[in-house]
């Protein structure tokens, strides 16, 4: 039977299966940080039941970390607790963990990856919806509840039912300045929040062969803003030269057989999927999104779309547009560019490229929070740090920040940020912030103006990749 | 885990699509290390205005309004997978969230801790919004075991569809850790065999 790369991998993980019910699937790699696990570990404790396979877990401090003074004590007292429960839990339970100020330390959907502990064909979960990140490698990535989290403590396995397969194919050549973050705004805009619930998604076509790793996993990331638990997309040579030499991947004949396995993953000629979407890389735009969910996105030179929902008048009415308003020209206050969907090298050689020799306007506060130790020290060591400092803007250090603004890293009420971050909920940058998400590119020129402008008349001689 | 079987009881009107889990729970209130107490600040940000007062137009501040049932709009717990968002509804006192269709993620968690999420048509869905509103005293019946919801003194009944697993762990109180504990030698065998 023709299979789906999604079927290859999840049919290699069953365990066991319950009859008109839910299989037991196994999990490789187990990543967890301090938000999403303290609950877990306790409710394992009171019932006496040890974590059973420590080895295949890893743990950083991501959510809740300053991005400033990381070297002096935590000053909020529920966050600093949090930490301290996570060192606490993982010493006594044998995990490693990359705490505040390792080397290794970052988010954990940008330290896994750069570590070579996600590998094509695994199974990785992670109490952390944008887990979906790591299926760019061709692995079966997703988020998961707490409660799961202590499930594949105790059995290193979860219960689950098969989801449906979703293929979205995007082929063609992207415009010059239309990168990764614009192709999944896209995507989502045209199929909607909800058109992967239910569904695991494999993104295929000319234009994910063809982009870097750091771009799949920018487009895997977001997987989860159209409901799917879970995007992938197939190994291929570009995969197996990211992953080769990195810390924790096998090495010498060890990855001359992982490469051999890793090659039998593709979707198979002629694999059934149960719903499919095609595009063309050349009607994608640079994207923004003008509403309260990641689906209320439209190309930069494009209106505002009208509709009567009171859900959609309610959006606009919290983000303060009207129907039928272009973004372009509207003041912008604050710029955000980092989280787990934008904060790897590549994303910061492109806001470099752009700003160089430039500066921002006045009226803009621009912070660039690396997604891990090892891409700030990579920023400095490129020399982007002096490009940054030049142009006005603020290098801080790793975490997820502004993106949830569980940190102090918070955007005022009522003020508008540019946001390289995936979501744009209500208050998801502070209480009363309206997000208008963009890719790093969008996020530097609107820094720079200190208002949207449309950066397709100023792309067309710059290079980006 | 509670035990579920019937609740009968009248429900609190959430008319808004695409209810996301950083509503339900703003991030800022997940710095707790139990699981206890996320009931008060369950919807803050829709509840509270940022002086502090109740804001007097959300359902939850109309007295008109109880309940142990929740009925929302389309597409109810999108985005974080944080399950803090099911233990304060949970907490706040929900046992039952209506809806016309759940994000994945939200939907395993309350079923993790005995929220049943009930998936109904759109048009019921609308039949129940409507009618609450109109008469909030009114009751709602769900029962598990015929997998059935109904208004009272009306003939709007609808069935609703949950794993056969699920449902035999929402009825008699037990969650995954004991099914998958009770694997752990097929568990183990499988680890030692594989070959991927």
């Amino acid at each position: 039977m023709k299979k789906t790369l999604f079927d290859k991998v999840w049919d290699t993980h069953v365990v066991d299966s319950i009859e008109n019910g839910p299989q037991v699937l196994y999990i490789d790699k187990h990543l967890i940080h301090e938000v999403t696990s303290p609950q877990a570990f306790a409710s394992l404790e009171e019932r006496g039941i040890p974590v059973l396979r420590p080895n295949q877990i890893v743990a950083t401090a991501d959510h809740n970390t300053p991005t400033i003074n990381q070297h002096l004590p935590i000053q909020d007292k529920l966050s600093k607790k949090q930490l301290e429960q996570l060192s606490i839990n993982c010493t006594k339970n044998g995990i490693t963990l990359y705490e505040l100020g390792h080397k290794y330390n970052g988010i954990v959907h940008v330290m896994a990856p750069e570590l070579g502990i996600t590998l094509p064909g695994m199974t990785i979960v992670c109490g952390d919806s944008h887990t979906s990140t790591h299926g760019a490698f061709g692995t079966i990535a997703f988020g998961i509840g707490t409660s799961q989290v202590a499930q594949v403590f105790a059995s290193q396995c979860l219960l689950l039912t098969k989801p449906k397969s979703l293929r979205v194919s995007v082929n063609g050549t992207l415009k010059n300045g239309v990168l990764p973050k614009d192709v999944i705004l896209y995507i989502i805009s045209k199929i909607g929040t909800n058109a992967g619930t239910g569904y695991f998604c494999e993104y295929a076509g000319d234009v994910f062969e063809n982009m870097s790793m750091e771009g799949r996993m920018t487009v895997c990331n977001m997987s989860i803003e159209m409901g799917a638990r879970g995007g992938m997309i197939a190994p291929d040579q570009t995969t197996f030269e990211y992953v080769k030499d990195r810390e924790f991947t096998p090495k010498g004949d060890a990855f001359d057989q992982k490469i051999a396995y890793w090659k039998t993953l593709p979707t198979d000629e002629g694999a059934p999927f149960d719903k499919e979407h095609f595009f063309e890389a050349e009607d994608i735009e640079p994207m923004v999104t003008y509403g309260t969910n990641p689906g209320m996105g439209i190309k930069i030179s494009e209106s505002i779309p009208k509709n009567n929902s009171a859900s959609f008048q309610k959006s606009l009415k919290y983000m303060g547009f009207e129907q039928g308003d272009s973004l372009i020209n509207k003041p912008v206050n604050f710029v955000f560019i980092g989280s787990c969907t934008n904060s790897r090298i590549e994303d910061f050689r492109v806001v470099a490229n752009f700003i160089k020799g430039k500066q921002k306007a006045h009226n803009v506060t621009a912070w660039l929070v690396p997604g891990s130790k090892q891409v700030e020290s990579q920023i400095i060591k490129e020399g982007l740090k002096t490009v940054f400092e030049a142009a006005g803007f603020e290098l801080r250090q790793p975490g997820c920040s502004a993106c949830l603004a569980m940190n102090d890293d918070k955007i005022p009420q009522g003020e508008y940020c540019v946001s390289t971050s995936n979501r744009n909920f209500e208050g998801r940058q502070g209480q009363g912030a309206r997000t208008i998400l963009a890719s790093p590119l969008v996020a530097a020129a609107t820094a720079i103006a200190g208002k949207i402008v449309d950066i397709t008349k100023e792309v067309e001689h710059l290079e980006f990749t | 885990m509670e035990k579920f079987r019937t609740l009968r009881s009248r429900a609190v009107p959430l008319a808004i699509e695409n209810v996301d889990t950083d509503q339900i729970i703003p991030a800022r209130f997940l710095k707790a290390t139990d699981r206890n107490g996320f009931g008060d600040n369950v919807f803050r940000d829709w509840r509270y205005h940022k002086n502090g007062e109740p804001n007097t137009d959300f359902a939850f501040n109309n007295t008109n309004y109880s309940g142990n049932i929740l009925v929302a709009g389309d597409n109810f717990g999108c985005g974080s997978s944080r399950e803090h968002a099911a233990w304060a509804l949970a907490d706040y006192g929900f046992k039952v969230i209506v809806s016309s269709f759940f994000a994945d993620i939200f939907k395993g968690n309350a079923l993790n801790n005995g929220l049943l999420p009930v998936q109904v048509s759109e048009r019921f869905l609308k039949t129940l919004l409507d009618e609450i509103t109109a008469n909030p005293e009114i009751q709602i019946t769900v029962n598990l075991e015929s997998q059935t919801i109904s208004l009272e003194n009306s003939n709007n009944t609808e069935g609703f569809e949950i794993d056969t697993y699920k449902k035999t762990c929402m009825i008699n109180g037990y969650d995954d850790i004991d099914f998958l504990l009770s694997k752990k030698e097929t568990i183990e065998a499988f680890e030692s065999q594989k070959n991927y």
